[in-house]
């Protein structure tokens, strides 16, 4: 048998594996952070489970653990196919999988030891960032590799994500981590006070737009057509939208520094970028609707797929309140209360995770060789759970932070403040536990499907991995 | 345009060079300008470097990810003045490596925190919040009054901040281990959280 006849599917299996894994550490602690915010003592004055550390171990748990396992399990996936060849080195793709939960699992657990750099979403310290950095250029060498060696001429659309995700990564990475050690675990950063906040927040607001946005898009790009069974709408639409998208979005950071001691300069610059922005991710929510035109009947039959449809609609939702969340206006309401944790969650987990989970739903049965998942019926309870969950947090948080915002700035007509700070936090209680109830149905949702793929694994009784032969190339494709 | 694409996905050199080109331009102009931009680096009158015991509390209040929920950053908005005090301005941060202004208001913000409470306060809030604020949601962190400060990094960290440009004298750094040794951690934090706000 010639190997490079077939594709290769192990470490994708394996890292779907993990990514269900980080799924529901990730979202237990979530789902704990939340309910120490209502019931403080849950920390038992242990430090390790307390809410500061505790909360960033969340953030890169499901980020970069379910997030990042997912991303790049469905890359290896969707690259094959798309190139109509093996991937290139297969043991890298190999060391790359393994190498990834390694450096995240080490690194969360880090941070729960009290290791943290506190840049958001870049807490990791510097061994731990130099042996992520390692391990995600080795992912780009597995991509780009296979891109290289491709059978087919056209670079497929998910692919052009998928890379706009591994070269900005790989950037903002580097640059806001640069750091000079003064230990073996901890360093300080080369920058300072304001310059400090101006390079974080270009950081973070595009760990956002290119982990959280362009990787899934890519993931998108590939899961939808295949499960409507149709070509991308408009082809023209998603060129002007990638190349807009990818211009646009790094310069919008600075709209998490609203009225701070930035130059305004800045803010300005960011506020009008932002609501560009509409533009490009408007244009790719449009064309996932039309591409889905006539086939909106098969959502009564794939539970998979109405996930990944409902997760447009979190796109098109998160990517029209983030704008508006960056007029300075609005902001002001909004800035440091739970409304933007209610959006990141709209986005995080209407968008990132509903694609995701629709995305494992349609790969698993074909990863395994089976036609049918286990149950439906579990998969159409776990949709329910989750879009439920979904909602009733984000309306819990909208509610808790708009009331946060508006009080804050309430001054009575003697120019006297409104509300003491115990006022306000008093306010947000019922909402906490709201939305706490809403985290425990999305993630007793990711229990169910878990469970539900695992059954799927253990009736379908294959070798894994099942080999797929890789098709001819279309006449006038050849490369 | 099109055709001009149609090359640009046939090729992957040329798709990995324009992704980089057209990503970097918005951050290159956001930064680099800053990089020189001497009022964004420039003191106020009143700053001063962290002393040994503020740094080490410092580096505690990060461990402890305090900055998740509490934020330093004032707006120059009437309300916000009235209830924390002065706006931030960049000169008072020059020292602060990394930066801890925030992004989340779970408690309140403390930019202008020193001295609004008495030490003793702040030793029975951090060892139960609700103890002094009923309502409180703080966790409590009673480890902080037991543990005993690590003096290993203090000369290394010092060391380094003078490297950067942070104007220690050799000998504030030759005295540091012995200005924290036997110190707690509750000692350092409120000496860090007694100091936030004297530099505007």
């Amino acid at each position: 048998m010639d190997k490079n006849s077939y594709y290769t599917d192990s470490a994708t299996v394996f890292l779907l594996f993990c990514t269900m894994i980080w799924a529901i550490i990730g979202m237990s602690a979530g789902a704990y952070l939340a309910a120490e915010l209502v019931m403080p003592w849950l920390n038992f004055d242990i430090a390790e489970i307390t809410f500061g550390r505790l909360r960033p171990f969340h953030t890169n748990a499901v980020i970069f653990g379910f997030g990042g396992s997912a991303l790049i399990a469905t890359a290896f996936y969707s690259v094959q196919r798309t190139c109509h060849v093996r991937l290139f080195s297969p043991n890298l793709a190999w060391i790359v999988a393994i190498g990834w939960q390694i450096g995240v699992a080490v690194g969360v657990a880090s941070l729960l030891m009290g290791y943290t750099s506190t840049k958001e979403y870049a807490e990791f310290e510097w061994p731990v960032d130099i042996a992520v950095a390692i391990v995600w250029v080795s992912f780009g060498v597995v991509f780009f590799g296979t891109l290289a060696t491709r059978k087919i001429r056209p670079i497929y659309v998910s692919n052009w994500f998928y890379g706009a995700l591994i070269i900005v990564i790989t950037m903002l990475h580097i640059v806001n981590n640069l750091a000079i050690p003064y230990s073996w675990m901890q360093a300080y950063p080369v920058y300072e006070g304001a310059q400090d906040a101006i390079v974080q927040w270009w950081y973070g607001h595009n760990a956002v737009g290119f982990f959280l946005t362009a990787g899934f898009l890519g993931m998108f790009y590939y899961t939808l057509p295949k499960q409507a069974g149709r070509p991308v709408w408009s082809y023209r639409l998603s060129v002007i939208a990638f190349w807009a998208f990818v211009y646009t979005y790094i310069w919008v950071g600075p709209h998490h520094l609203h009225y701070t001691s930035i130059p305004d300069w800045l803010m300005t610059v960011a506020m009008v970028m932002s609501v560009i922005l509409i533009l490009p991710s408007w244009a790719t929510m449009l064309n996932a609707v039309m591409t889905m035109s006539g086939a909106w009947d098969k959502l009564r039959t794939d539970p998979g797929m109405k996930f990944v449809v409902v997760s447009m609609i979190f796109y098109a939702l998160s990517t029209f309140e983030g704008p508006m969340l960056a007029i300075k206006s609005v902001n002001v309401i909004s800035h440091y209360t739970d409304w933007t944790v209610g959006h990141v969650h709209s986005g995080a987990l209407g968008w990132n995770a509903f694609v995701t989970f629709g995305t494992v739903y349609f790969l698993v049965p074909k990863l395994l060789g089976t036609s049918e998942l286990y149950s439906k019926r579990l998969a159409n309870i776990h949709f329910w759970l989750a879009l439920m969950g979904v909602l009733i947090y984000i309306v819990a948080l909208w509610a808790s932070g708009v009331a946060q915002g508006i009080m804050n700035l309430s001054i009575d007509d003697y120019g006297q403040l409104n509300y003491s700070f115990v006022d306000i936090m008093l306010v947000t209680i019922p909402y906490h536990w709201m939305r706490l109830t809403g985290g425990l149905m999305f993630l007793s949702g990711a229990l169910l499907m878990t469970y539900n793929l695992y059954r799927t694994y253990a009736a379908s009784k294959c070798n894994l991995p099942v080999l797929v032969k890789i098709p001819k190339v279309h006449p006038g494709n050849e490369i | 345009m099109l055709k001009l694409h149609r090359t640009i996905e046939s090729n992957s050199a040329l798709l990995i060079f324009g992704i980089l080109i057209v990503s970097s331009i918005g951050g290159f102009v956001q930064i680099v300008p800053n990089l020189f931009d001497e009022s964004l680096h420039k003191g106020t009158e009143n700053v001063k470097p962290y002393s040994a015991l503020q740094l080490t509390g410092r580096d505690i209040y990060i461990r402890e990810g305090c900055v998740g929920c509490h934020s330093q950053q004032i707006r120059p908005l009437v309300a916000e003045v009235m209830r924390y005090g002065e706006a931030s301005v960049s000169g008072e941060h020059i020292y602060d490596r990394p930066f801890l202004w925030g992004s989340k208001r779970t408690g309140p913000d403390l930019a202008r925190l020193g001295g609004k409470y008495s030490d003793k306060w702040h030793k029975l809030h951090l060892n139960d919040p609700r103890s002094v604020v009923p309502q409180s949601i703080m966790p409590a962190y009673p480890w902080l009054a037991k543990n005993k400060v690590s003096t290993k990094d203090i000369t290394a960290k010092l060391e380094l901040l003078q490297w950067y440009g942070h104007p220690y004298t050799d000998a504030e750094i030759k005295q540091a281990k012995q200005a924290i040794s036997g110190k707690t951690e509750l000692d350092a934090v409120i000496a860090y959280l007694q100091v936030l706000g004297t530099f505007r």
